[in-house]
């Protein structure tokens, strides 16, 4: 149309959000020869993959030859507690080896064996030395490989471009509305699909590893046009985050510390993993310490590391150490990795740990322990996806990594965020180009619809209810931290759900200064509304949980329970603006995976 | 010198420079140390004579190829000026296109830029893409020639055990003069080999260095070397200037050498 | 442990722009990025400035600190003297959008250009070897984080806006020199480096190396080596004797 108020631009497929998935999902959609373009918020290659550090999970056998495809579903599976969409499990496990050897082939170099293949390293939850890695930054080798490679291939790519609300042409999608960070001015998308990369949610809580990008904006999108969300309440509390100082708590310590013969200590040098071993994983799990030692080396005759439990065992492990009083200085627990390996091997493995630790904390990883604990890191909920195809309940959206939920049910396994980012990143780049292709004519959003939600994003400028945007926003962090955090309770769940309540309307007071030019205040606002509601959908889902398992522990419900919870989702959809939440019994697994699981009791 | 940069608006900030540390005595410095050796060098180089105190012959000369040196080392023909100038272009060029060098004055002396994030002292700025800063491109020539010249200080460091008797025969010693220009020697082999051409024609060029065992290995030593390059470019320049001056002073009596046995 | 200081912000945009002061208290621990923050959640919240991981493994957060090209997320603020005068200003090299943040696109188009990797045929097996030494070598170039302040010091550029279509800076060269030393590459790009992306224009004065946050050896790994190769291929004087001779 000529007549369009705003810049207005025309795709088949527009990707939002350019990390691991969404490059994925773009390069996919390009090559399925369908107009492409990736929307992100950052600056090409910023974002958040950038941060993941131990590796890609993918049975690709050269390590260990007894692992495969089974082996890797069987672990993703009961990491996620069995709350995972089999379908998924089983797509990413036998899809993931494929996806690493292509980026080796677009240029990715990962750490070699001796016979110069891909070498793999240990886990938590991996029964295998399974991740493909690069040192401890292979997020950042997997994100740069993909965007360059899309640049090679003349992907068109709007970068800093703030997407706020989805356009529906009768019941499907048909584009995007959103700013550019740089002007503040709006912008169109007409797109006949679109892919959800958007990420996670990470910045409701106060001690988070994600970055500022990591609002719940995916989540909110497709919600807000009436797509289904599952298993809000599963966030994963990443075991190891920095405590100290102040200003850095909550940045990652990569899992790989642990994996490459780390161990967590309390204050009187105790090795208390030993103590916290479930019986759900007692039969996989080293008892004496000369035994989880001898592990790293034998893998045949030893069994795994407590160390490397999968995360929410370790996360409430160290987060009741340091209730009982035995953690250190600064209310984290010690992760002692000095004592055990050369300095040598320790900056080769680990170069960006020992960097960080060393500008950030004074702490020399080589000699000293570092002070760890938990950290909000990643949301196992989100956006319901069909498991082949990545499309969510509303015709012509797809979304794919950590948006998406399903692959890792109640816990995610480190590593299986990358190769999940990999797997469905591409699936959802195809079937999105596929829905393009056989859909006729052009995307038509509604006009009128179009300048209601810009007056919508302008509401900030003329508030005159004097409400800063960051205050609400530590509000709102502060109610999530101590009242949704890693231990819940239903006194506390129905205390925060007040209190979003409350913060909901001061929203509506944000007044925001300045202009529209680059106005982090202005951006902030709106953000805060996609906070909000994941935060509402957390807790609402955490709520209704009642039982623990995996990213979810209920003090006043502190067993799973199998007859009930255990076989259902949580679902969330919009209804006449409210969220509302049903339950909807899981998948059923087929008979001969199912046997996966038999044989090994 | 043409014109200083004028400051580029780009919207922030045009200050020279918004540096607050002492930035410019880096490069004072190395004015002061470059043009200290220039200046020795030269006079050192063209003065031709002093230059041999038996058994100790001067860097700045070696390899004599006249005949008519003090010293000579290999006469090839009779050369009216001083021998130096038949050899010095060898390890002048050498330092000159190194690509340590080519640091160092062209942010002291050329002041292209004279620190970091501190502003270009010119206009216009082509690097070495033009004639004649182009020719820093046969940097790895220089280092054959240049590498050609340390072997003969070797060979002059080897005659320095060799000592005059009374009977005009020669004897095995050694003088405070031979160790001397062992470390001269050593610090120019130092600095030649631990040169980016060297690294590069050892190996650097190739993109699959494990299939060549011996190229990999004489790659990584000169790597090791390498990280110490401007190190070396000082001590040996530092040095070969003082082995001259050592030398120069026996030959004109002020000092006399130290001899162990 | 709380200390003040002044912290001297640039504010403005293309058009121009001043340096504003801020009084602000900074904890123990806190980095320049974390008082940036604090003023603007209490003094300038319209305050623009880039920044996402906050670890140093993103390279969004960079600016001139008192001078020096530096990530904001990895200067911590006992670098200074309580009380002392800490200067902010944008990186110089680009054009300026708002306050602390610039258009870095000049960087994403110089990497457009770029020839892409072309590798070999696979071994007879179905799989690709390469060796942990042979990967090494480039594994280092594959550590930048793209914070540009490689790009931002290079007098070059900095200086000299007309170079700007003529040299790719030296994030390209270490992007160039990751893809020249790849063991299974097989693109020739010494062409490319001498004439479209000026790898002559570097004068080797090291001071993309100096401001590198991840310590890559910009000049000695990546823009010297390729020199040299560019060298093997032009400024041999025995091969051009001898294609001068053989007529080619």
């Amino acid at each position: 149309m000529a007549n369009d108020k705003y810049e207005t631009h025309e795709y088949d497929v527009i990707v939002i959000g350019a990390g691991g998935a969404g490059l994925r999902a773009a390069i996919e959609a390009s090559a399925a020869g369908v107009k492409t373009a990736l929307i992100c918020k950052s600056l090409l290659g910023k974002a958040h993959t950038v941060m993941a550090e131990g590796g890609i999970a993918a049975a690709l056998r050269n390590v260990y030859q007894e692992d495969n495809w089974k082996v890797h579903f069987r672990d993703t599976m009961r990491g996620g507690k069995m709350l995972n969409n089999w379908r998924m499990a089983q797509l990413h496990a036998q899809e993931a080896p494929d996806r690493v050897l292509e980026l080796e082939e677009w240029g990715a170099l990962f750490d070699r064996t001796k016979d110069g293949r891909i070498l793999q390293r240990d886990f938590g939850g991996h029964r295998y030395a399974r991740l493909a890695h690069v040192g401890d930054r292979t997020g950042l080798e997997m994100i740069r490989t993909l965007q360059q490679h899309a640049v090679h291939k003349g992907i068109d790519v709007y970068m800093e471009c703030n997407i706020q609300r989805l356009l529906k042409d009768g019941d499907r999608v048909c584009g995007a509305f959103g700013y550019w960070r740089e002007s503040g001015k709006f912008v169109t998308f007409k797109s006949k699909a679109i892919v959800l990369a958007t990420g996670g949610v990470g910045k409701a809580w106060k001690f988070t590893s994600n970055s500022w990008e990591y609002t719940g904006d995916g989540t909110t999108l497709a919600a807000d046009v009436g797509a289904d969300l599952i298993d809000m309440e599963m966030i994963q509390f990443h075991p190891t985050g920095m405590v100290w100082p102040n200003s850095v708590r909550g940045i990652l310590v990569t899992e790989g510390v642990r994996g490459d013969g780390g161990t967590l200590r309390n204050s009187e040098g105790e090795r208390f993993m030993f103590n916290y071993i479930t019986d759900y994983f007692r039969a996989e799990t080293a008892e004496t310490e000369e035994e989880a030692d001898a592990w790293y080396e034998d893998k045949t005759n030893n069994r795994r590391t407590p160390d490397l439990l999968p995360r929410d065992e370790v996360a409430r492990a160290i987060n009741a150490e340091v209730k009982a009083g035995r953690g250190s200085p600064h209310g984290g627990v010690l992760l002692d990795i000095a004592s055990r390996r050369s300095a040598e091997y320790i900056a080769r493995r680990l170069p960006s740990m020992h960097h960080q630790f060393k500008e950030l904390a004074d702490v020399d990883i080589t000699k000293e322990p570092m002070e760890v604990g938990p950290t909000c890191h990643y949301i196992m909920g989100g956006v319901r996806v069909e498991a082949d195809t990545a499309a969510t309940t509303v015709p012509g959206l797809y979304a794919a990594g950590e948006v998406a939920a399903g692959l890792h049910g109640a816990n995610r396994l480190g590593g299986n965020s990358l190769s999940d980012l990999l797997v469905f990143g591409r699936r959802a780049g195809l079937y999105a180009a596929q829905y393009a292709q056989n859909l006729e004519g052009h995307p038509s959003p509604d006009a009128d619809q179009i300048e209601q939600y810009a007056q919508e994003l302008l509401a900030p400028f003329n508030n005159d209810g004097g409400e800063n945007p960051y205050t609400v926003h530590m509000a709102l962090q502060d109610c999530m931290q101590n009242l949704v955090g890693i231990i819940r309770t239903e006194s506390e769940l129905k205390k925060a759900q007040t209190e979003i309540a409350s913060l909901k309307e001061r929203l509506a007071k944000v007044t925001v200064e300045g202009h529209r030019q680059y106005n982090p205040g202005w951006n902030l606002a709106l953000d805060l509304q996609s906070l909000l509601t994941t935060a509402e959908a957390t807790t609402m889902g955490a709520l209704e949980r009642k039982e623990s398992r995996g990213g979810h522990t209920r003090e006043d419900h502190p067993g799973p329970d199998p007859d009930k919870y255990g076989k259902i989702n949580l679902v969330l959809r919009r209804k006449d603006g409210e969220l509302s939440l049903s339950e909807e019994p899981l998948p059923e697994m087929p008979d001969d995976l199912k046997e996966l699981f038999e044989e090994s009791k | 010198m043409s014109d200083q940069a004028v400051a580029v608006n780009r919207g922030g900030p045009t200050d020279k420079t918004l540096r607050l540390d002492a930035w410019w005595v880096e490069p004072a410095v190395t004015v002061g140390m470059l043009s200290t050796f220039l200046i020795y060098t030269t006079w050192a180089a063209l003065v031709n004579e002093h230059y041999y105190a038996e058994p100790y012959l001067s860097p700045f000369y070696s390899p004599c190829l006249s005949t008519s040196c003090m010293h000579v080392t290999l006469g090839l023909f009779d050369w009216p000026l001083s021998p130096a100038i038949l050899i010095l272009w060898a390890p002048a060029g050498f330092r000159l296109t190194c690509y340590y060098y080519r640091k160092a004055y062209y942010r002291s002396f050329w002041m292209s830029p004279p620190a970091c994030a501190v502003r270009d002292g010119h206009a216009q700025y082509s690097g070495e893409t033009r004639f004649p800063l182009l020719m820093q491109n046969l940097h790895r020539y220089f280092f054959y020639a240049a590498t050609l010249v340390v072997l003969f200080l070797w060979w002059d460091a080897l005659l320095a055990f060799s000592f005059p008797t009374a009977d005009g025969g020669s004897e095995f010693g050694m003088g405070l003069g031979t160790l001397v220009l062992i470390a001269n020697a050593a610090f120019l082999s130092l600095y030649s080999f631990s040169c980016h051409s060297c690294r590069h024609l050892c190996g650097g060029g190739l993109d699959v260095l494990s299939q060549s065992p011996l190229r990999f290995k004489l790659w990584r030593q000169v790597s090791r070397l390498n990280e110490n390059h401007m190190l070396f470019a000082w001590i040996s320049l530092v040095v070969v200037m003082l082995t001259d001056v050592y030398v120069r002073f026996i030959s004109m009596g002020y000092i006399s050498d130290v001899r162990f046995f | 442990m709380a200390s003040e200081f002044t912290m001297r912000v640039w504010r403005g945009d293309i058009s121009g722009g001043e340096f504003k002061d801020y009084r602000v208290e900074a904890q123990e621990g806190m980095v320049v990025l974390d008082v940036i923050h604090t003023i603007q959640a209490t003094q300038a919240p319209d305050l623009a400035v880039r920044w996402n991981c906050k670890a140093g493994k993103c390279g969004s957060c960079s600016a001139e600190i008192n001078g020096k090209p530096r990530l904001m997320c990895m200067t911590r603020m006992n670098l200074f003297e309580p009380g002392e005068t800490i200067t902010i200003s944008p990186i110089q090299t680009f054009p300026l959008l708002r306050d602390l943040v610039t258009d870095v696109s000049f960087n994403y188009e110089k990497a457009k250009s770029i020839p892409a990797l072309k590798l070999k045929a696979k071994e007879a097996d179905g799989t690709r070897r390469m060796y942990q030494d042979d990967v090494d070598r480039v594994q280092e170039f594959h550590k930048c984080i793209e914070c540009f302040l490689c790009q931002d010091v290079c007098h070059v550029i900095r200086d000299h806006e007309d170079n700007k279509p003529e040299f790719a800076g030296p994030r390209s060269f270490v992007r160039l020199a990751s893809l020249e030393m790849h063991p299974l590459d097989e693109e020739d790009r010494r062409e490319f480096l001498k004439s479209d992306a000026g790898l002559g224009y570097c004068n080797i004065t090291k001071c993309c190396t100096e401001v590198c946050p991840e310590g890559i050896h910009i000049t000695d790994n990546a823009i010297i080596p390729l020199k040299e190769r560019v060298v093997d291929a032009y400024y041999d004087p025995v091969v051009w004797l001898m294609n001068k001779l053989t007529g080619k």
